[in-house]
């Protein structure tokens, strides 16, 4: 026992529990109680309807598919952000001129909210007046139209996810890299081991209580953060279902332009439960097998 | 001609006020940005000034979802304002929403005023009026679709550009002609195609969206918009997709940009993008009405009937005392003062709401000197609406909207035929409205 007293360490602890209950418990709570009311968006007339909106949520294919895409999202912005910035930072950590050049210029993106960083990418490939589709259609004959085409809808989404989220792993995975002794490089070099040989078996088994840590980072963002990027690049479209309706996109249109409130909280809290499963799941498996140095 | 709506009610007001009393503040709710939202301030502040007794207090809140979201929240915690700006597709939930809104013949009979409804005209005010036929809500911005199209695009094609094209087979064979001429990438696009191509489609060949009346008779409505005259056109668009004839620009009014920068030859969009694309277009552009289907058009003699409104309409919301109910009857009057109704005419582009501001335009020779600006108006009095062509009363109907794009796109995108499109529109849109009638027990 550090503390003598009984009651200092509640005292300590209050702000961070109070924030707790402030920010997170109580809206927990009520999305969990709308989830079982239905009612009129007036709130003039409310009923509870137990598991009537998870039962309808259920039965809706367009749920299950906005799930599955938010996966398969989450999944890909994940995975090519991890490895474009661990790339990146593995070639910078490498430069010698101009080092710190490269930094900012990397870090940059960053700093831009997500709305803005989805009518930059929106800009780049509207189709018809966009650079990138007059580029794709002079020189490979291809007419891009992620207004219509879901794949290249998707594509756009992920790219621009990625793009933002590869500045803040490559500010980890830089502090990683330089973490890692030289001597342990040196010490493999002179027995005989290659750059490939070197990464694998040193930097990697080091690098990874950073990757695992960016890893669940890069999940929840994905999940969660990128309905800017969504909002403005597709506003869930193209299509039906929705091609890029991610959870988090949906649960904001079916509260906010359809005003179904109780939809939207049965939705929240299946987002809810996915997160805490996802999070559990992530801590007690791949935790045995992080190496922490 | 003098507006007779309220001026008795409002003479007896204005004797009552007595410039010593503080003015009574009337909350207005709005969701219109930028060029729109300085015409709502203006309109205000002349009220303001004309007389002492009210002052209307504009407030921007971000969006017309944004600002009924942000209404129904202030609902819930009593501070709701007097009156809000509420989009044609949430007419039926507000309908419905009883106790939570004062209908505008309520109001006027609240302080026993007469209300004297034949100075509107009947396609904006039909849209707004119960089964009886009493007024609900004050139209305020109203528009028709139109067809935009390149003049001089027209001229390089070989096309009279004062005689747009008025039939779809026409319109066909001019899109074949632009497309070959002018290097121009496109023949037509399209701004807002869930009211353009589905709602008014249906009521210009005076076909019903929904069953009952398209919604006014009854909750119990079905969709009904898998109608030989739909797939016709849905699978026609389909095709002018294909061969290039026509570019998707994306949902809402995307498509502006695409016909203003000489792209596309024709564009098919809101009346009251007016101004928008006359600051931006550098070329001669000319206002046709929208074209229609000989074969299928049932309007009087075989041909088109009249176009429904989109915009919005202005509600006055439950929950406050007497007086300010006298205050929003009287800046609800000022509204449809056939000055203010033509100087908001011709300031927007959106529809004059009685016949006095109409004429009152005409007198003043604006159409004259913008012509095809009458376009939108004379559409929509094409003749006198039916029940297809009068309005929508469906609840869900923003929800049921999105399904329609949702498969428009999946049709224009290959993902689905035009069969598997129409029934699925019709399919989950009936899901929808089945789910608003249990809502409202």
């Amino acid at each position: 026992m550090v503390f003598r007293d009984r009651f200092v360490p509640y005292l300590l602890l209050a702000p961070q529990v109070v924030v707790t209950i402030v920010f997170f418990l109580w809206p927990a709570g009520q999305a969990i109680y709308q989830s079982v009311l239905r009612e009129d968006a007036f709130g003039l007339s409310r009923r509870f309807v137990w598991f009537e909106n998870f039962d309808r949520l259920f039965a809706d294919p367009a749920f299950w598919h906005s799930l599955g895409i938010s996966i398969l999202f989450a999944a890909a912005v994940a995975t090519l952000a991890l490895g474009a910035s661990l790339m990146l930072a593995n070639a910078a950590n490498h430069v010698i001129r101009g080092r710190s050049w490269y930094r900012i210029l990397l870090i940059w993106p960053y700093a831009i909210a997500p709305a803005i960083a989805g009518i930059l990418w929106l800009f780049l490939f509207a189709p018809v007046v966009g650079i990138v589709p007059y580029i794709l259609h002079q020189h490979f004959g291809w007419d891009w139209n992620h207004r219509l085409d879901r794949t290249e809808a998707m594509a756009l989404v992920i790219l621009a996810a990625t793009w933002k989220l590869i500045s803040y792993n490559f500010i980890f995975f830089l502090a990683g890299l330089q973490a890692i002794p030289r001597s342990l490089l040196e010490a493999a070099a002179i027995d005989g081991a290659g750059p490939a040989r070197q990464f694998w078996a040193i930097i990697m088994p080091l690098l990874s209580p950073t990757t695992f840590f960016l890893l669940v980072v890069n999940g929840i963002y994905a999940f969660f953060d990128t309905f800017g990027i969504i909002h403005a690049v597709t506003a869930g479209g193209p299509g039906s279902p929705g091609a890029t309706s991610i959870l988090v996109y949906k649960v904001y249109r079916d509260a906010f332009l359809t005003l179904d409130l109780g939809a939207s909280a049965a939705q929240s809290v299946v987002l809810m439960a996915i997160v805490v499963v996802l999070t559990v799941i992530q801590f007690r498996s791949v935790e045995k097998r992080v190496h922490y140095a | 001609m003098k507006n007779r709506l309220l001026a008795l009610a409002c003479a007896g007001v204005l004797a009552l006020a007595t410039p010593a009393k503080a003015a009574t503040e009337i909350q207005w709710w709005h969701g219109l940005a930028g060029a729109l939202g300085d015409w709502i301030d203006d309109l205000a502040k002349g009220f303001n000034t004309s007389q002492a007794e009210y002052r209307v207090v504009p407030t921007f809140k971000g969006g017309y979802a944004e600002s009924i979201t942000a209404a129904i929240a202030g609902f819930r915690t009593k501070t709701q304002p007097h009156i809000l700006l509420v989009p044609t597709y949430a007419t039926a939930q507000f309908m419905a929403a009883k106790g939570a809104t004062v209908p505008v013949h309520e109001l006027v009979s609240r302080i026993g005023a007469k209300f004297d409804e034949s100075i509107y005209l009947k396609g904006v005010v039909g849209y707004y009026a119960d089964p009886q036929g009493r007024m609900l809500s004050l139209p305020f911005n109203s528009s028709t679709p139109v067809m935009y199209y390149n003049k001089d695009a027209f001229v390089a094609a070989g096309l009279d550009p004062e005689n747009p094209p008025r039939t779809w087979p026409e319109f066909e064979a001019a899109s074949r002609k632009l497309a070959a001429v002018g290097g121009s990438r496109c023949a037509f696009t399209l701004s807002w195609q869930e009211w353009i191509f589905l709602e008014n489609l249906s009521a210009w060949h005076n076909w019903p969206v929904a069953t009952k009346a398209n919604g006014y008779g009854g909750l119990d409505t079905e969709l009904k918009l898998s109608e030989p005259l739909h797939l016709h056109h849905l699978a026609w668009s389909k095709r002018m997709l294909d061969q290039g004839l026509f570019k998707y620009a994306g949902r809402g009014n995307n498509a502006q940009a695409l016909f203003t920068s000489g792209q596309c030859a024709v564009m098919f969009n809101s009346s009251a993008g007016y101004a928008g694309v006359k600051k931006e277009a550098a070329f001669r552009f000319g206002i046709g009405m929208l074209p229609y289907w000989p074969e299928f058009a049932r309007g009087p003699n075989g041909g088109p009937q009249n176009t429904i409104i989109g915009g919005a309409s202005l509600w006055a919301l439950a929950g406050h005392d007497p007086a300010a109910y006298k205050g929003i009857a009287a800046f609800f009057t000022y509204l449809s003062n056939a000055e203010v109704q033509a100087a908001s005419h011709q300031r927007t582009g959106y529809l004059p709401i009685t016949s006095a501001a109409y004429e009152l335009t005409k007198a003043q020779g604006f159409y004259e000197k913008n012509p095809g600006t009458d376009t939108s108006i004379r559409q929509l009095d094409l003749h006198p609406p039916t029940e297809n062509s009068r309005g929508i009363r469906l609840g869900n109907y923003l929800q049921i909207q999105n399904v329609w794009n949702e498969e428009m796109e999946a049709l224009w995108g290959g993902s689905k035929t035009v069969e598997q499109a129409a029934a699925a529109i019709v399919q989950r849109g009936n899901v929808l409205l089945r789910q608003f009638q249990s809502d409202q027990r």
